[in-house]
């Protein structure tokens, strides 16, 4: 066993520097700015006067706040339901379907998804249709509230539908590393209730284990966009959307108001994430002492059937709004309060597919490229890890999922002046390194569970059989854990094929992907429009996750013990 | 794929071949045929909205016709906002590169011309009065084409087309002699019909024409909207404004909690029977959402008979354009009568043309004559007279104090 898989040597220190140089350089370019200085606009001196601006824009404050509350809510509703339902439904049918369903549920972009919200539950929309005139007596919409409302609980419910199929995901790949079934069967024996055996004795080890990317739903609450400016609350809006008006002014001195106001969603982001760290503590002081009362809590119906319905609903929700949209993209006329259009067309679909084939080719490329080199630099790493005996937790790898946590709009716009300074903007390579940013760290965090939950007996016996650390990694792990890898594939190719900020900014508008053109449609607000590329947008991630979980079977047709 | 590919290895090989060489001048539209022959091979990218599929094939169909007819690309590169065109310009000259920029030509309106022209980010010097096509434009009638809110133009962009505000209603739901024919009216209208109308939500561009409108009517001394906002003054000068607003709101869709998007989100609540009253700057909008099935056709168009705001949009080219040629050729070809023509068709795009009917040839008026208009469009004689656009700074004023009053509170 000596010497090992040379080049995993360098792909540590390699990941970090792809991930970390964008992230250093990207905060820099604005904090610099934040902070007065962009000689090209006349701003030479180091100054504090933005942020003073800042505070005096009308509503900050609650802007800030806001978000700050719209990422603690959105992650603990939707990691309660899915430990809810972990912890009622662990294997039953029910959890087998599921866990099938999840894969497309995680392929429906969040932009896709919130427009679907957003039809089904407003006044015009399509439950009420379904119930008008003859239910309600409303021959016109009523004027009422609901999508944009002030508290945010339609954004809210927005995200949580599209968390929850994530941490779902999460949890999956989690799972096999703890002794689940005998942990489950042991509190069972003692009399708790499945509710309870969970919290009690499951919970705290698969818990540290989603750790990160509970955090990362944290902060990526509290710095969206997309799906804010389609649910969000209008006055104030929260912060990231305010962000992003600000730096479209055409007043280009508020580039120093955005800059200030990057360096403030930071703030926003930390505080929801130290917020929810004393979250933890408290959760965790509460199991103990309820553990501590002796409470079997037998009788936890309601809550295993309440954890169980917001499964379902958001997988209906998410479902239903997506099948509404795909009726818009072939609609004509449809008016309140018709249940159906009044005819169909497909006008949309023709002026778009033409249009779509150069978008689409570079979509393909960036997604098909980045999350290649994601794959080969991920399974470099974990090999390392494996040859050094470094495990996880301590390693400088956890900075790979810094881009996860750090806002995007924090950084993006230094990143793309970076571009422009070193020529490189509106390139392929560029395109494709700025999405790697934000593919490696969901690639590393889809395939590090399985890979390390590999059983390691089975590289001593091809160790033994006198194979190379190489060709053991080639011919022995890799098919073993094909069915992980291509899952993380998929993963990462859904999260590159939904990229907006980076792919507008280092694109430079000339490398256009389906879904900058997307939102550059929703800009129209038109919904047979939206509903094409919603659709489109859908369909690729949903082929990959489709390819990922059919090709092991096809592959390994004549392996049996290979086929799940 | 192989296309992106080969625009990269394009652009590298026009890198290696042209860092050394010493700026090049610009093109000057004079001799027609050196830009022409210049153009040839150039790709021009295009920045405009992309919000609107109409518009988006009426771009097609004019970089088609420009490849085939003078061998230049096309590359429309879709905007949502055309400030994030103003921006890549801005961040461009940030980081130093002042030729072979990424943007050859934006579409563009007061607000962001006013900008870029003050940050001297535009080519220059007039290279729009030297457009062959130039001859037919219409700049002694229509006096938006000099100047672009309040601002002189100075030849730094070409007119691409006319725009004017007009209202839109369902005769189905609203008869026509109930509708406003003033802003007054239009309070009293939405008091008697609370819920029924609302505006974008400044600064989106169409919300901010609305105050711009109010304030045409409700402004004592008219005189001072064409020149910058007195700061000492503006308060007081706002009072009939936001008296207006502060009576408006209550009565609006949602109570003035929420607003919708921008134009083509009211059309679409229009549609859903949430809006009963919407406008747009488009007078043959309403038409072309009838010809596209997004529309009822019991929907018609009605103006205010003491006049609406009129203006023009333009194209602009950067000062560090790569293809400033081919941006030429395609500024000028967007004002040939036969790209004007197809442009005011309301089943391609509906939008006014530019150009003067009397300096047209008979064939090219005839196409214009033949245009059928559509059931919700007014004649030219019904649109009732232009107001000026006011100073930009005017709107600068009104969004913050409208942020500030409006944009915090519920």
């Amino acid at each position: 066993m000596t010497g090992g898989v040379r080049l995993a040597r360098l792909a540590p220190p390699l990941t970090l520097l792809i991930l970390l140089g964008p992230l250093a350089f990207g905060l820099a370019g604005t904090a610099l700015p934040a902070l007065g200085y962009l000689p090209e606009l006349g701003g030479t001196e180091f100054t504090t006067a933005h942020f003073s601006a800042l505070a005096e824009v009308p509503g900050i404050t609650r802007s800030a706040v806001l978000s700050i509350l719209i990422g603690l809510v959105t992650t603990l509703v939707s990691l309660g339901a899915v430990a809810g339902f972990v912890a009622s439904d662990l294997g039953t049918c029910g959890f087998a379907r599921m866990r099938r369903m999840i894969s497309p549920l995680l392929s429906v972009p969040h932009a896709a998804a919130a427009f679907g919200l957003a039809f089904l539950i407003a006044p015009s929309g399509m439950l009420m249709r379904l119930v008008s005139p003859w239910l309600t007596g409303y021959d016109q919409p009523p004027d009422v509230l609901i999508v944009n409302d002030p508290l945010a609980l339609s954004m809210m419910a927005g995200l949580i539908v599209k968390e929850i199929p994530f941490l779902f995901l999460v949890t999956l790949a989690a799972l096999p590393q703890t002794r689940h079934v005998e942990t489950m069967r042991l509190g069972r024996s003692l009399g708790y209730g499945r509710i309870a055996s969970f919290v009690f004795l499951l919970w705290p080890p698969l818990y540290r284990q989603i750790r990160l990317a509970v955090f990362a739903v944290v902060a990526y609450a509290t710095s969206v966009v997309d799906v804010a400016l389609i649910l969000g609350p209008h006055l104030p809006a929260t912060l990231p959307v305010r962000l992003i008006d600000w730096m479209n002014d055409p007043d280009l001195e508020t580039r120093f108001l955005a800059s200030a106001g990057a360096i403030l969603q930071l703030g926003v982001t930390l505080t929801a994430l130290l917020a929810w760290v004393g979250l933890e503590r408290i959760g965790a002081a509460m199991v103990g002492r309820a553990r501590n009362c002796g409470h079997r809590m037998q009788r936890d119906r309601i809550v295993r059937a309440g954890a169980r319905m917001v499964m379902i609903a958001s997988a209906a929700i998410v479902f239903g709004g997506i099948a509404v949209l795909a009726l818009w993209s072939v609609s004509g006329l449809w008016q309140f309060p018709d249940a159906l259009p009044a005819n169909f067309s497909l006008r949309s679909w023709m002026q778009a597919l033409p249009r779509m084939s150069g978008p689409l080719a570079t979509t393909l490329a960036v997604a098909g490229l980045s999350t290649l080199i994601a794959l080969v630099l991920t399974i470099l790493c974990l090999e390392r890890e494996y040859e050094t005996g470094r495990g996880r937790g301590g390693g400088a790898l956890l900075l790979i999922y810094l881009p996860l946590i750090v806002p995007q709009i924090s950084f993006m716009f230094g990143l793309q002046v970076l571009s422009i300074w070193l020529g490189v903007d509106a390139s392929f390579p560029a395109l494709v390194l700025a999405h790697l940013v934000f593919v490696l760290p969901y690639v590393f965090l889809s395939l590090s569970d399985p890979w390390r939950a590999h059983d390691r007996r089975h590289d001593l016996i091809a160790a033994g059989l006198g194979m190379s650390r190489t060709r053991t990694l080639i011919r022995i792990r890799m098919p073993m854990l094909t069915r992980a890898i291509l899952t993380a594939a998929a993963v990462g190719f859904s999260v590159s094929v939904g990229q907006y900020l980076p792919t507008v900014l280092i694109g430079a508008g000339r490398l256009t992907t389906v879904t900058t053109e997307a939102v550059a449609l929703a800009a129209g607000g038109n919904r047979r429009v939206i509903g094409v590329y919603a659709f489109m947008q859908t369909l690729l991630p949903f082929l990959a996750f489709a390819i990922a979980t059919g090709l092991p079977g096809l592959v390994f047709r004549n392996r049996r013990g290979l086929r799940v | 794929m192989l296309k992106s590919l080969s625009v990269l290895a394009g652009a590298l090989t026009a890198a290696l071949v042209l860092t050394p060489a010493a700026q090049a001048a610009d093109p000057d539209p004079r001799d027609w045929d050196a830009v022409l022959e210049e153009a040839r091979g150039q790709t021009v990218y295009f920045n405009a909205w992309g919000g609107s599929e109409n518009i988006n094939s009426y771009i097609d169909w004019a970089g088609a016709t420009l490849k085939d007819r003078f061998g230049v690309d096309v590359v429309h590169v879709k905007l949502d906002d055309t400030a994030n065109a103003v921006a890549k310009v801005l961040a461009e000259k940030a980081a130093g590169k002042n030729e072979g920029g990424s943007v050859d030509l934006i579409w563009i309106n007061g607000e962001n011309f006013a900008s870029m022209k003050r940050q001297n980010l535009l080519m220059a010097p007039d290279w729009t009065t030297r457009l062959p096509n130039w001859a037919y434009v219409d700049h002694e009638n229509k006096p938006t084409i000099l100047t672009d809110f309040t601002i002189a133009t100075d030849g730094l962009e070409s007119p691409w087309g006319g725009a004017k505000m007009v209202f839109f209603h369902d005769i189905a739901r609203t008869p026509a002699d109930s509708v406003p024919n003033s802003s007054a009216e239009l309070l009293d209208w939405a008091q008697r019909n609370p819920g029924r109308f609302s505006y974008p939500q400044p600064p989106d561009f169409i919300g901010s024409s609305f105050l711009k409108q109010v304030l045409l009517e409700t402004i004592t001394d008219k005189s001072k909207l064409r020149k910058p906002v007195n700061e000492a003054r503006f308060a007081e000068d706002a009072v009939p404004l936001f008296a207006y607003l502060d009576k408006l709101h209550p009565s609006l869709w949602r109570s003035g909690k929420a607003y919708p998007q921008n134009y083509p989100d009211m059309k679409q609540k229009l549609a859903d029977g949430e809006l009963d009253i919407i406008f747009a700057f488009n007078p043959s909008e309403a038409s072309a959402g009838i010809a596209a099935g997004e529309l009822p056709d019991t929907v018609r168009s009605f103006t205010y008979d003491k006049g609406t705001l009129g203006n023009t949009h333009f194209v602009a080219i950067p000062y560090n354009a790569a293809a400033k040629a081919g941006a030429l050729v395609l500024a000028n070809f967007l004002i040939s009568p036969e790209a004007q023509a197809r442009k005011q068709d309301p089943a391609i795009w509906g939008d006014p043309t530019v150009l003067s009917m009397n300096k047209l040839s008979a064939q090219d008026r005839a196409a214009f004559d033949a245009l059928d208009l559509g059931i919700a469009t007014l004649k030219p004689d019904e649109l009732g007279p232009a107001l000026d656009e006011p100073h930009p700074d005017w709107m600068e004023h009104i969004e913050g104090e409208w942020l500030r009053r409006y944009g915090a509170a519920n």
